[in-house]
């Protein structure tokens, strides 16, 4: 499903990913683990497209075609979500209105009709309800005035209304008590599917203990030194982030 | 200026007075008629149109289209279309003026309470001679006011609203300006609005036109009598060519409540002043505002609240949206006189530039007599926010789309302020033009 060979990128000046690669395949969860500063979230953004970004060598390709080649709108129309580490406050429009329009934006993309306002209700109500969220947070302006654990359940429930191909997680553990937590895991989890995939990029292991991933992988200097199945992250968890000095060093 | 247009306007004047009025209608234009030759045309020496150059726009003069065509012109598709344009909703009242002058075939009036007055102007100044001469020569001050003089001096119709103690109305009174034919023509529209005593209404004034290059020189005065209740919008969608200079001066009395909506996207070069005296405790004023030049248009937002007596709460928002090379001026002066203690007053203008060539300038004025009030006031001025807009793309929502929506957020508020639904309507649908409009949209 997505395909990145020897990605570099850099920020203004400030080389921050010096050669990626990573092979997710659908069905597949993927962590991404490193120490702050290790290029996680630049590894997720570049992903989505953000043009803050320059990619200067390398290539992704996101079922079969050419992702750096395309629109950050239509990256996500194509079914790639960023759950976004700092979710945008955007004043004077609704929830409820952003979330329908986004739906059809991504519907008028694969030439299909609008979805009905009745139908639209009904998939809203049931994923407001599974994500613990009061609907007149729909009425409120997006992520305005929201607490930090009402922005990343904001974030799950685009998702579940995307209903996305590739999911990147970024961060969404980070601020979250443990009942939020497995709230937010529950909704990652309701989307796992042999067609899905996801990455879910984090500082801490917790978050793993509620969506077990494939494969683990561990950042540091912007470069993936370390790959491995999920004892990796309890091995990262017991030894702390120290020892990847050695794992750099050798 | 050159005194040769002062000489177009007077010899226009003298045909123009020729037509019968009453005496002391006759002497009120000529005392607008001196004081306009007196001050001459703005220029940007002035302080008061520092920003705003309207000397190429007045240049040549304007021709007052009624000496050149009868009263009573046949309404034609043209009109008709535009009549359509206009209308918000089939069952306001709506008087329409061409030119300045009362259409009595394209406006429609409805059934009015007992004592209420929806009419035109030229009908009632000889039927209501006293009120009208009362209302036309207090409050308004043209000895200062280049353009007020001018529209003095050409007194003619508009229109004249009255609504008696203890009426809420409940039909809003939508007035329509048309400026029609074929090139340089002017209107000196005059409206006369008073509320009694608790009453309550709802107006609209649109302007629109399809000349390619007139002046609109408009004056409404508006009278609110104890805890009365009005409020004003405006709908200013004038052709590209055009030259809007408009000016309301609203006199309020204890406990009322006004409110002004003002919506302006037309014009080569639009100029609205809203002076507002709170003579009275209790008074509460809101003056809402939104302009969106693009182009080379020049948008001037000139606003004055005037806190005569305690206790009175203003509330002033303006934001501007600026797209191109076009410029925004906003002007807000609040003055709290000795008396007005306990007086509230926020101000705030927001600007947003959506191109590097486009610019506003700011000036926010409080001149504070009182000791215990509370007067704040903001500017800012901004650009669309990339992290808003990476956010909306990476949801699916096409960059144009995303834009338009970021636009229609940052007006929002202005427009939610309206709470007239065909009014906020109108105004969503031009804000997202081109795009699906949802009943979601809050």
């Amino acid at each position: 499903m997505l395909e990145i060979k020897n990605l570099h990128a850099r920020s203004d000046e400030t080389e921050i990913l010096r050669g990626i690669d990573l092979q997710v395949n659908a069905g597949e969860i993927h962590a991404i683990m490193g120490p702050n500063g290790s290029g996680k979230s630049t590894l997720a953004h570049v992903i989505a497209g953000r043009e803050d970004y320059e990619v200067t060598q390398g290539e992704i390709h996101y079922n079969g075609k050419d992702l750096l080649d395309m629109e950050i709108e239509v990256r996500a129309a194509e079914g790639i979500f960023l759950a976004y580490q700092y979710p945008v406050e955007i004043s004077g429009v609704s929830n409820k209105y952003f979330l329908r329009t986004a739906m059809n934006c991504v519907r008028k993309h694969h030439g299909e009709s609008p979805i009905k306002r009745t139908e639209f209700i009904a998939l809203l109500k049931q994923n407001l309800d599974r994500l613990g969220m009061d609907k007149s947070m729909m009425d409120r302006s997006v992520n305005e005035d929201f607490s930090g654990g009402e922005k990343k359940r904001n974030e799950i429930l685009q998702m579940a209304m995307l209903q996305p191909k590739l999911a990147v997680l970024d961060e969404t553990d980070s601020g979250l008590d443990i009942d939020a937590l497995k709230i937010v895991a529950n909704g990652v989890n309701a989307l796992r599917s042999p067609e899905r995939a996801t990455i879910v990029v984090t500082h801490y292991q917790r978050l793993l203990d509620y969506i077990v991933p494939d494969k683990v992988h561990v950042l540091a200097g912007g470069k993936i030194v370390r790959s491995g199945d999920k004892s990796l992250a309890l091995e990262l968890e017991d030894k702390g982030y120290g020892f990847l000095q050695e794992l750099t060093a050798t | 200026m050159i005194a040769t247009e002062i000489e177009t306007y007077r010899e226009q004047h003298a045909a123009f007075q020729r037509k019968s009025s009453p005496e002391w209608l006759v002497e009120l234009r000529q005392q607008g008629l001196d004081a306009f030759t007196r001050l001459g045309l703005p220029t940007k020496r002035l302080e008061d149109w520092r920003f705003t150059n309207v000397s190429p726009l007045t240049a040549n003069p304007y021709e007052l289209s009624s000496l050149t065509s009868p009263d009573n012109e046949i309404v034609g598709d043209e009109i008709n279309a535009l009549v359509q344009q206009a209308t918000l909703d089939e069952s306001y009242h709506r008087l329409v003026f061409i030119n300045g002058r009362y259409c009595e075939e394209s406006s429609r009036l409805h059934d009015v309470s007992s004592g209420v007055i929806i009419d035109n102007l030229a009908s009632v100044i000889r039927s209501r001679a006293n009120e009208v001469r009362d209302q036309l020569s207090g409050g308004l001050d043209f000895d200062e006011s280049a353009f007020a003089a001018l529209n003095t001096a050409f007194i003619d119709d508009g229109a004249f609203i009255d609504i008696p103690d203890g009426v809420a109305s409940d039909r809003p009174v939508h007035l329509v300006f048309l400026s029609t034919g074929s090139s340089r023509t002017v209107s000196h529209p005059r409206n006369l609005i008073r509320l009694g005593k608790g009453s309550t209404a709802n107006v609209i004034e649109s302007y629109l036109g399809n000349g390619d290059v007139y002046f609109t020189n408009s004056i409404t005065q508006i009278t609110l009598d104890e805890s009365a209740e009005l409020d004003h919008h405006k709908l200013q969608h004038e052709q590209i060519g055009a030259l809007h200079i408009a000016m309301t001066r609203v006199d309020q009395r204890t406990s009322s409540h006004f409110r002004s909506h003002y919506f302006s996207f037309g014009g080569s070069l639009a100029r609205n002043e809203l002076d507002c005296v709170l003579d009275g405790e209790r008074i509460e004023t809101t003056l809402n505002g939104l302009y969106m030049p693009k182009g080379d248009q020049l948008m001037d937002c000139r606003t004055r609240i005037d806190h005569a007596k305690p206790n009175g709460n203003s509330h002033e928002l303006y934001k501007g949206i600026l797209d191109d090379k076009s410029k925004g001026v906003f002007n807000g002066k609040i003055f709290v006189r000795q008396d007005a203690q306990k007086t509230d007053a926020k101000q705030s203008n927001q600007a947003l530039l959506l191109s590097d060539d486009a610019s506003v300038n700011t000036k926010p004025q409080l001149e504070i007599y009182a000791d215990d009030v509370r007067c704040t006031h903001g500017a800012t001025i901004g650009e669309l926010e990339e992290d808003a807009l990476y956010y909306l793309r990476s949801r699916g929502i096409p960059i144009d789309f995303a834009r338009k929506l970021l636009i229609f957020a940052f007006a929002n508020d202005v427009v939610q302020g309206v709470e007239l639904a065909a009014v906020r309507r109108h105004l969503e649908s031009l804000l997202l033009s081109g795009h699906e409009l949802s009943e979601d949209i809050l």
